[in-house]
C-alpha cells in the first residue's frame, strides 16, 4: 500500500451530503474483475450525460479543479454499498484524501486499505474549506498525517483525529495481512479451542 | 463478570488477540463470498502465494449479476459471464464450496445462509456486501466488508477490527395491523437518519421485535446498514431456535441441545449498558414510502411529499431539493397520488417466503394495472420452489406479475433487470439512491404488501384499507 505522510494539493468542493458509493462508482462498472482502471468511471452519472458527453457543470469538469487531489464533501460520505471499487475509483482518478464531517464505516475502512486518507473535520471547518475552494483560484491544502493537521497557508488551519493504529498503518503503508499473519500462533490456538459447531465444509459440495 | 450486551458477548468470544498498539484481531466463523467483490481478493492471494486458510468456513454463490431469466439460457452480457467464470475458477483453485448458477441451493447470499442453517446464533459472519447485517437477526455479529478485507479473511480467517459502539433500538408496544417489519425499518431510519447509527452495532429489542418472525427480523437487521450501523442484532429466542432446527447444516442430536444451551446465554444481561438508546413507539408506525434518494427520506403512505421549508438544516433542505428534482416530484404531493411504472418484489430485504405470501395475499384475484410492469424475484431457488408448491406463482402470474429466477436482480440493476430513464418503481429493496435500479430510474422503497397494492392500483395506496379474500 502507498504510504501517506504529507500531501499538498488542489481541493475540489463537492457540495452534497450523503454521497453514496453508487454515485461514486455506478453498478455497471462493478463487473470488471481488475483492481485498476476505475478512475475514468468515478461519479460517472454525474460527470457524463446518457450519450457519454461530458457534463461541463459538474465540479470535477471545471478546469480549475482538473488536477484536484483532495475532495471535500458533506456529511456521511461513502454511505451505502460496501463496494471497494468506490475507493479504487477515487484513488485511480488521482485523489489522495477526502475531507468530510463524517464517513460511512465501510468506506472509511476500505480507504484505509488503499492509502486514501479520510479526514474528519467539523461542519464549520468543512464549510469554510468549501467556501475557500469555491472563491479562491488554485485553492490548495496541505495535509500532514504525522501532525494530524490541515492548513492552506492563507489563515485556515484545523486539526483532526484518527485511530492510532490506522494512522500507523497509513504512515508506513503496511500490508495488514502480513501483520495478522505474525499472530499465526494465536490464531491456531484459537482455532484449536473453537471447533465449528457444524462442519459446514465437510458436507457442502466443492466444485472440482 | 460485569453484565454484558449480546454484542459484547459475541465480540469477546471471538477476540483472538489484542496486540499492543493494534486493533483487536477478531476470528470470523463464516465468510460468504459472491462474484462481484471477490475476484480481486483471490488475485491478491495468488500474487502473494497465499491460500484460503479455512475453505470450510467459506461459502460462495452467484447472485449479484446473474440474469433472472430461465437458467438454461446463456448469459448475454460477456463481462458478467467473465465475472461468474472467475468465481468458478477461484473456488476450484482454492477449494471453496460454491453454490453455482444451476444449483438447487443458489440464491441471494443473505437468503441462503439462513435457509441452509449455515447462519447460526453467536457467530461472526462477514461478506463483501453491506447487507451482511441481515444475519444479525440470529444473534450473530454480521457485517459487510470491502474487497481488501475479503482477501484478509480468506488468508487469515481474521479481521483487525476496532470495537464498535453499541446502540439499543427498543421498539415498544405492538406493530399495528398492516404495518410490517419493512415499515419498522423505514420508520427507524426516518427517525435517526441514514448516518444515525454510524460506528454502532444496533441491538433491536422490545415487544414488537420479539413478535417478529425470523423473516421480519432479517428485514430490520438487513436495513441496519441504511441507518449507517456496522451491524444489527436480535437476541436469539424460541423463534430463532425453531427456525434453525432441522435445517441442512444446523447442529443436530446432542450437538443441537448443546448449541441451544449456548445460544440461550447470548442475550443481553440485565443491567448491561449500551452507548446509546433509541426508543420507538410501535403504535405510531404506518406503512412507509420513500420520496427521495436515500432511505431516510421517507413518510407514511397517507402523508405528502414534504415542503422544503420543513427542513431546519440548510444542507438537508438542499439535499431534499436535489432529491425532488431527481425524483420529479413536487413538494406537497399526496403520496397516494404518485403513479408507478414498475414494481419490483425481491432483494435480500424482502424476497423470503413470508414476503411472497404477503404480496400474494394482496395480488390474489386482482390484476396488475395495465400501465405497470411488475416482477417477483424470489430470493433463492429453495424459496422459488416452496412458493410454487404453495401455488403462489400461479396467483402472481394470473394477476399479471412476472415470476422470475432467483438473484439480486433489480435491487442494484447489475443484471438486465433495470429501470429505464424516468421510470418510477415501487420496490421492496433497500436503496433508493440515484440510478441504483437503472440510470435515471426513480425508486420508492416499500413493503411487499405495499408494492403489490401499488402494482394493482397503478399508484401508491394504503394497503391497510384493503379487504382480502
Amino acid at each position: 500500500m502507498q504510504p501517506f505522510r504529507k500531501h499538498n494539493g488542489i481541493v475540489a468542493p463537492l457540495d452534497r451530503v450523503n454521497v453514496d458509493t453508487d454515485q461514486i462508482i455506478p453498478k455497471q462498472f462493478l463487473k470488471r474483475i481488475e483492481r485498476t482502471g476505475f478512475g475514468e468511471f468515478v461519479f460517472y452519472d454525474w460527470r457524463f450525460a446518457p450519450d457519454g458527453s461530458k457534463k461541463s457543470d459538474f465540479v470535477l469538469h471545471e478546469p480549475r479543479y482538473a488536477n484536484a487531489t483532495i475532495l471535500v464533501a458533506g456529511k456521511n460520505f461513502g454511505c451505502g454499498s460496501s463496494r471497494e471499487h468506490a475507493v479504487w475509483a477515487l484513488a485511480d482518478y488521482g485523489f489522495r484524501a477526502v475531507i468530510a464531517p463524517s464517513f460511512a464505516d465501510i468506506f472509511a475502512n476500505n480507504s484505509l486499505k488503499n492509502g486514501l486518507l479520510t479526514v474528519r473535520l467539523t461542519d464549520n471547518e468543512m464549510a469554510e474549506i468549501m467556501r475557500r475552494a469555491g472563491s479562491t483560484q488554485n485553492y490548495q491544502l496541505s495535509i500532514d498525517l504525522e501532525k494530524l493537521t490541515v492548513a492552506d497557508g492563507r489563515g485556515f488551519s484545523a486539526s483532526f483525529t484518527m485511530d492510532d493504529f490506522a494512522r500507523h498503518c497509513l504512515l508506513n503503508g503496511l500490508d495488514d495481512i502480513g501483520l495478522t499473519l505474525q499472530h499465526e500462533a494465536a490464531i491456531a490456538a484459537y482455532e484449536a479451542k473453537h471447533p465449528p459447531l457444524a462442519e459446514i465444509g465437510a458436507i457442502l459440495p466443492i466444485l472440482r | 463478570m460485569a453484565p454484558r450486551t449480546l454484542f459484547e458477548k459475541v465480540w469477546d468470544a471471538h477476540v483472538v488477540t489484542e496486540p499492543d498498539g493494534q486493533s483487536p484481531l477478531l476470528y470470523i466463523d463464516l465468510h460468504l463470498v459472491h462474484e462481484v467483490t471477490s475476484p480481486q481478493a483471490f488475485d491478491g492471494l495468488r500474487a502473494n502465494g497465499r491460500r484460503v486458510r479455512q475453505p470450510h468456513r467459506t461459502v460462495a454463490t452467484v447472485d449479484h449479476n446473474i440474469p433472472t431469466t430461465p437458467r438454461g439460457l446463456p448469459i448475454a452480457d460477456p463481462i458478467a459471464a467473465r465475472q461468474i467464470e472467475a468465481l468458478q475458477k477461484n473456488c476450484r483453485e482454492f477449494g471453496v464450496p460454491l453454490f453455482d448458477m444451476d444449483s438447487a441451493e443458489q440464491g441471494i447470499v443473505h437468503v441462503i445462509g439462513p435457509e441452509l442453517g449455515i447462519t447460526q446464533p453467536g457467530m461472526t459472519i462477514v461478506c463483501g456486501d453491506s447487507h451482511t447485517s441481515t444475519h444479525g437477526a440470529f444473534g450473530s455479529l454480521a457485517f459487510g466488508i470491502g474487497t481488501s478485507e475479503v482477501e484478509h479473511v480468506l488468508a487469515t480467517q481474521c479481521l483487525q477490527q476496532k470495537k464498535p459502539k453499541t446502540m439499543q433500538i427498543d421498539v415498544r408496544g405492538k406493530l399495528p395491523a398492516g404495518v410490517t417489519a419493512k415499515d419498522l425499518a423505514l420508520g427507524i431510519i426516518g427517525q435517526i437518519g441514514t448516518d444515525g447509527a454510524t460506528g454502532h452495532v444496533i441491538e433491536y429489542t422490545g415487544e414488537a421485535v420479539r413478535s417478529l418472525s425470523m423473516e421480519g427480523r432479517m428485514t430490520i437487521c438487513n436495513m441496519s446498514i441504511e441507518a449507517g450501523a456496522r451491524a444489527g442484532m436480535v437476541a436469539p429466542d424460541e423463534t430463532t431456535f425453531a427456525y434453525v432446527k432441522g435445517r441442512r447444516f444446523a447442529p443436530n442430536g446432542k450437538t443441537w441441545e448443546d448449541a441451544v444451551r449456548a445460544w440461550r446465554a447470548l442475550g443481553t444481561d440485565p443491567g448491561a449498558k449500551y452507548d446509546r438508546v433509541v426508543t420507538i413507539d410501535a403504535a405510531s408506525l404506518a406503512p412507509f414510502v420513500t420520496w427521495g434518494t436515500n432511505p431516510g427520506m421517507v413518510v407514511q403512505v397517507n402523508a405528502r411529499v414534504p415542503e422544503l421549508n420543513s427542513f431546519t438544516q440548510e444542507s438537508d433542505r438542499r439535499a431534499a431539493e436535489q432529491a425532488l428534482a431527481y425524483m420529479a416530484l413536487q413538494p406537497g404531493t399526496p403520496i397516494e397520488q404518485i403513479a408507478v411504472d414498475r414494481v419490483f418484489i425481491g432483494s435480500c430485504t424482502n424476497s423470503r417466503i413470508e414476503d411472497l405470501r404477503a404480496a400474494a395475499r394482496v395480488a390474489k384475484g386482482r390484476h396488475v394495472n395495465p400501465k405497470v410492469r411488475a416482477m417477483v424475484v424470489p430470493g433463492s431457488q429453495a424459496i422459488k420452489q416452496a412458493a410454487e408448491q404453495e401455488g403462489l406463482h400461479r396467483i402472481f402470474v394470473e394477476a399479471g406479475f412476472e415470476w422470475r429466477e432467483s438473484g439480486c436482480s433489480m435491487c442494484l440493476g447489475m443484471n438486465p433487470d433495470i429501470l429505464q430513464p424516468g421510470e418510477r418503481c415501487a420496490s421492496t429493496s433497500n436503496r433508493n439512491f440515484e440510478g441504483r435500479q437503472g440510470r435515471g430510474g426513480r425508486t420508492h422503497l416499500v413493503s411487499p404488501e405495499m408494492a403489490a397494492a401499488a402494482a394493482i392500483e397503478g399508484h401508491f395506496t394504503d394497503v391497510r384499507k384493503w379487504q382480502f379474500s
